[in-house]
This record gives C-alpha cells, sequence and structure tokens, in this order.
C-alpha cells in the first residue's frame, strides 16, 4: 500500500508538471493550430537559464527566476515574429518541420552554451520532508504543486475575465470574427508562444527543484506532453490538467509495477501505449472539440 | 527555338526524361558514379554509401509523406526493423543477400502497415502523433525482446553474401547499394505513372474528392505505408549490413527527424527532391566536420563544440528552407534550370 501511495504522489506531482506544459501546447494550438514540438525545448532552456542567472551573477533565486519569466515572454514574441509568420497557409509538415528544427536549434544553443553535464540546481525547497498520513513527503513535491495549481487558477480567471483572456478564446474560436471585431490577430498569436514559453519555463525550473539538477533530458519532457494533450484534447485547457495528472500517475504506476516483469523502461512507453488506444477509440480526447469529417 | 513547356503528346506529357540530352547527362552521371570505387577514398566511400541508403529511405519517406500526405515520424523505428530483419535473416538464418534484403523490406512493410492502419481514422497532426508513438513503442520492442535482438547491446550482422561471393566492406557493397538505389528511384519515378501513385496523389490533394473519385481511400494509404516501409526496410537492412553491428542507439528519434528534413530540403513529393536532400542532410555533417577541422588550429574551442554546432546547423538548415524555399531544392533546380534553357529571353 505504502508502494502504491509513493508511486501515486510521485505521478501526482510529475502529473501537475505535465499539465503545466500541456497547458502551453494547448494555448498554441487552440489559438494557431500548431503542435509544438520545441515545447521541452522551452523548458529546458527555462531551467538553464534561471540557474545560469542565478549562479553568474548571484541574485537571490526569485529575482533569476523573474528573469527567466521575462526572457521566455521575449522568447515567444521573437518566435512568433520570426518564425511563425511566414508558415500562415503552409501545410502541417511545414509547421511541425519548422518546430521539430527549431528544437535543434534550441538544443544545440544549451549544448553550446552549457556543455552536457548536469548543473546542479540550488536547494529552492526546503529539505525536510512533511509527514501526510503514513508517508513523509518532500517539501519540493507540495511546493511545486501548490505552484502549478496556482499558476492553472490564475490562467482560467485569465482565460475568463482579462480583456486579452476574451480576445484569445475569440480567437481560438474564429480567427475571421476577431479580426472584425478588431483583435489583433497576430498580436495574439505573440502572446500565445509567450505564456506558452512562461508555463514551460516555470515547469522547468519546478522540475529542477525537484531533481535537483538540469540536463539535456529535460527536452524528452516535450516529447512525453503529447500524449497528455491528446488525452485530454488538443484543444481543452482542462483536458490538459486532466490529461497531465492522469498520465503523470498511469506512467509511474506501470513503471512501479511492470518494471520488474519487463525489465525497465516501461516507464517511458506506457504513455504512448495509451497514446496509440486514445487515438484509436476516441482521437479527439476527453474534452477535445470533435470535428466530424469521413476520410 | 522553344520558349515554353511543349507537350503535344501523353507520351511526352508522361516520360520520365524531358529531353534526350538530360537522358545522356544521367546515364554519363550513373557511369561516373559506377567508377566511384576505382578512385575514392574510403572515407568517401562510406559516405558514398551512406548517401545512398539515404537516398533509399529518403524516397520512401517521400511516397508516404510527400506523394501521398501522410506524416510520417517512425521512420527510425522502420528502419531499425529494417536492419533487425536483415540480422536475424542473415546472421541467424545465414540466408544469403538477394533473399535476405527483400525480406527484409516485406517485413518492414508489414510492420508500417500495421501501423499505418491509424490512418483510417486520423490524419495531419493525429497520425504524426500516432507514428511517433509506433517509434517508442517499437524501439522498446527491439530493447526489451532480447533472445532476437540482443537488447541494448545490439547484435551483429554478416557481411553480404551468396555462394563465394563477398559484399564485405563498403567498396564491394558500393554496388550493391548503388544498383539497389537505382532501381528503386526507377521503380519510385514510374510508380507516378501509374494508377496507384496518381490515386496517392489524389489522397493528399484532397481525401474526401479521391473518395469521392472512386479512389478506396484506405487501402491506398495502407499501401503507401507498405510501399514506402518497403523502402525504408531496404535501406535499413542495407544499413545493417554497412553497420556490422547494429543497437537501438543507432536509430534514436533524431533519426526520422533528419529523414523529414531530407524531404523538406529536397523537396516534398519530388524523387529529385529526395535524391538531393538525402545528399545535403549527409553531406552536411561530414563538411562542417571538414571545416571545423581546418579551423581547429585557431579556434580549439570548436571541437568540443561540434556536436551542438552539427545540430544547430541542421536546425538552421530546416528553418531557413522552410521560411525561404518552402518547395525544396528541387523547386530552385527547375527554376535555375528553366531560367538557363530560355537565357536570355526568360519569357
Amino acid at each position: 500500500m505504502d508502494f502504491f501511495l509513493q508511486l501515486l504522489i510521485s505521478g501526482l506531482v510529475i502529473g501537475s508538471i505535465y499539465a503545466l506544459v500541456g497547458l502551453g501546447f494547448v494555448i498554441i494550438y487552440k489559438s494557431s493550430s500548431i503542435l509544438n514540438f520545441a515545447q521541452g525545448e522551452f523548458l529546458m532552456l527555462g531551467a538553464y537559464i534561471c540557474v545560469a542567472i542565478f549562479t553568474t551573477y548571484k541574485v537571490p533565486f526569485l529575482a533569476a527566476f523573474l528573469l527567466t519569466l521575462a526572457f521566455s515572454v521575449l522568447l515567444g514574441v521573437a518566435m512568433e515574429r520570426i518564425l511563425l509568420r511566414p508558415m500562415i497557409g503552409e501545410p502541417v509538415i511545414s509547421v511541425i518541420m519548422l518546430t521539430l528544427g527549431l528544437s535543434s536549434v534550441l538544443r544545440a544553443v544549451v549544448q553550446g552554451f552549457w556543455g552536457t553535464d548536469t548543473r546542479p540546481y540550488p536547494e529552492i525547497f526546503p529539505t525536510t520532508p512533511v509527514q501526510i498520513g503514513p508517508l513523509p513527503v518532500s517539501q519540493g513535491y507540495l511546493y511545486s504543486v501548490a505552484s502549478v495549481v496556482v499558476l492553472l487558477l490564475l490562467f482560467s480567471v485569465f482565460f475568463k475575465y482579462s480583456r486579452a483572456g476574451i480576445a484569445m478564446r475569440a480567437t481560438a474560436f474564429s480567427q475571421q470574427v476577431a479580426l472584425s471585431m478588431g483583435i489583433s490577430v497576430k498580436r495574439i498569436f505573440a502572446l500565445a508562444w509567450s505564456i506558452a514559453a512562461v508555463v514551460s519555463a516555470v515547469g522547468g525550473v519546478l522540475l529542477g527543484g525537484i531533481r535537483g539538477g538540469v540536463d539535456g533530458a529535460f527536452a524528452l519532457f516535450g516529447l512525453k506532453v503529447i500524449p497528455v494533450v491528446i488525452l485530454g484534447g488538443l484543444d481543452s485547457v482542462l483536458g490538459a490538467i486532466v490529461g497531465g495528472v492522469v498520465m503523470g500517475v498511469l506512467e509511474n504506476l506501470a513503471g512501479g509495477y511492470l518494471d520488474p516483469i519487463f525489465g525497465g523502461g516501461v516507464k517511458e512507453v506506457a504513455p504512448f501505449v495509451a497514446l496509440v488506444a486514445i487515438l484509436t477509440i476516441k482521437p479527439y480526447g476527453l474534452f477535445g472539440k470533435v470535428k466530424i469529417e469521413r476520410v | 527555338m522553344r520558349c515554353g513547356d511543349f507537350r503535344e503528346t501523353y507520351a511526352e506529357d508522361m516520360a520520365i526524361f524531358e529531353t534526350s540530352f538530360a537522358r545522356r547527362m544521367l546515364f554519363l552521371f550513373l557511369g561516373v558514379l559506377l567508377l566511384l570505387p576505382t578512385f575514392a577514398s574510403a572515407f568517401w566511400l562510406d559516405i558514398g554509401n551512406r548517401i545512398l541508403i539515404a537516398v533509399i529511405a529518403a524516397t520512401g519517406l517521400n511516397i508516404l509523406t510527400g506523394f501521398t500526405g501522410q506524416i510520417s515520424l517512425g521512420n527510425a523505428a522502420f528502419l531499425s526493423v529494417g536492419a533487425y530483419a536483415t540480422a536475424v535473416f542473415a546472421g541467424k538464418w545465414g540466408l544469403p543477400f538477394p533473399v535476405v534484403i527483400p525480406l527484409a523490406g516485406l517485413v518492414t512493410a508489414a510492420v508500417g502497415m500495421v501501423f499505418g492502419i491509424p490512418s483510417l481514422r486520423l490524419k495531419g497532426l493525429y497520425l504524426a502523433v500516432a507514428t511517433l508513438a509506433a517509434h517508442f513503442v517499437i524501439e522498446f520492442t527491439i530493447t526489451h525482446w532480447e533472445s532476437v535482438t540482443g537488447g541494448v547491446n545490439g547484435t551483429s550482422v554478416p557481411p553480404a553474401r551468396i555462394g563465394g561471393l563477398d559484399l564485405g566492406g563498403d567498396r564491394r557493397l558500393y554496388y550493391l547499394v548503388l544498383a539497389l538505389a537505382v532501381g528503386l528511384l526507377l521503380f519510385a519515378k514510374n510508380l507516378f505513372r501509374t494508377k496507384v501513385g496518381k490515386a496517392f496523389v489524389a489522397i493528399r490533394d484532397q481525401d474526401i474528392s479521391a473518395e469521392v473519385m472512386g479512389v478506396q481511400v484506405f487501402k491506398y494509404k495502407l499501401l503507401s505505408f507498405g510501399v514506402s516501409s518497403f523502402y525504408v526496410g531496404v535501406a535499413g537492412s542495407l544499413l545493417g549490413y554497412q553497420a556490422g553491428i547494429i543497437s537501438p542507439e543507432n536509430f534514436p528519434i533524431t533519426v526520422a527527424i533528419d529523414q523529414l528534413g531530407m524531404i523538406i530540403i529536397g523537396g516534398l513529393g519530388s524523387i529529385l527532391g529526395s535524391i538531393f536532400g538525402a545528399v545535403f542532410i549527409t553531406l552536411l555533417p561530414e563538411l562542417l566536420r571538414l571545416v571545423t577541422g581546418s579551423l581547429a588550429d585557431s579556434f580549439p574551442q570548436l571541437t568540443t563544440l561540434f556536436a551542438s554546432l552539427k545540430m544547430g546547423v541542421f536546425g538552421l538548415a530546416i528553418v531557413l528552407f522552410l521560411v525561404f524555399e518552402p518547395d525544396g531544392m528541387a523547386a530552385r533546380w527547375h527554376t535555375i534550370r528553366n531560367y538557363w534553357k530560355l537565357y536570355p529571353f526568360s519569357y
């Protein structure tokens, strides 16, 4: 039972970060119908930049974190302005390849600046574990889940009540109508990419804090979040959250119980097996908008 | 003087070579390729083999993605299926290569068609994601099916043999690779002059219209997955023969991305484009290595940065091509050729 609970808790923690990165995916997909394969690189870049600012300039961690977020905003705007705008009207494959090429460039930049070794993270969370029921749980887990929940709540409020959020939803609903209502769709795209870069960077910093270091493997998160958003539905914010938590728990349970049978590696492949199943049964996910089209 | 594109008969319209000059130049080029092993160094022969194998794989992917419009991120996994099938047929069963290579192609075609089944309901992004899942599932299977594949340690592939003929080593393997590449390219070029090829293109352009016109969309999609995977399987088989030892590390997801890069840079839906792209992407790191090697004295840090430089240049090449020449090198080639054809009266 303890084993199960442990798996469940670590699954929930990883799942909450999946949810955060998935949110970035969904926002980009909703506003511009692009599946961003460079999301994992955004996460990795955020994590690296935060720790680089912290160690090089000796600023407080919070300041380094805020600077990272500012950088992410710029990164998102630059992406949209330089790369995505020429892609308007191009076929899906071109846009996919563009984000794949971009991910390759970002990975090269990170490797060129910081090498391939794991860079240690400062202890941003208190280290003494907290007792929840029978289990000791690391405080880092609690803090990161709490910050993810707060962020997701903030974004829900943002989408529901703020002018920019409403404009974003309008753009997602219909670009033409949004344009005729005086919404600048280009600005909305830039906003979407910035938000995606910011939430990914937050996810990267939290993950760095939990794991105690950052390395190139962080980029794989971008691929692992794909099953998450497919499960939740590519255009549903709620779906990203539910999908993230479900996938996080699923992969941890599968890894915990099936690894001894298969001899390792189940954790990595389980989300993709689930992905195949979801795509065959319910391609638009739990909350995605169903486009009925016979092919 | 001909100042335009005159095709007066159907035969002319369907012809592979527009002019007899083009045909003669091609035969000349083939002659040079045939003589290559007599003067090329071992280094360049190895690269030549890799380029030809990449041409086969890229042509396969182009049949599926460029001509039929089904995006596949599973090519690295299909390559590995071809390579491992070769390891089993040639290594464990000791079959000669004329049997092994088609068998490896067929096995890969079967696997490809299984993973093509989701294309019944999925297209575009969703299919790309499904083939991405296929990659990870196949990779997991290969890593864990140790009795056949040797797991993470990999397995060995004996040199290509039949009777007393031994095609070990790049120099002798080159002829086999070249012959297969030319044959498969010719087949692909001809495929798109037939009913099947036209059906593929119809599905790419508009699947619903294709269905209305009487093309059985699902059947042809599966067929496209099959033909494409056959090509990739043959390429994988040759890769196995060339490498001698294969392990899951040889087929990471980046290989699939490289191949998509080849057809994007070369030109989607163009056989010529597959060739250009494969040559470009295979040569890129080698040229980069030469450049960094010659600059290493003045900039010693370049050698340590090489891995990231390679990745960055690859990504940048894709991005730049997509932004500035979305139709790829094949389109640029046609533009240049047409310019000179009518020079100086280019109208």
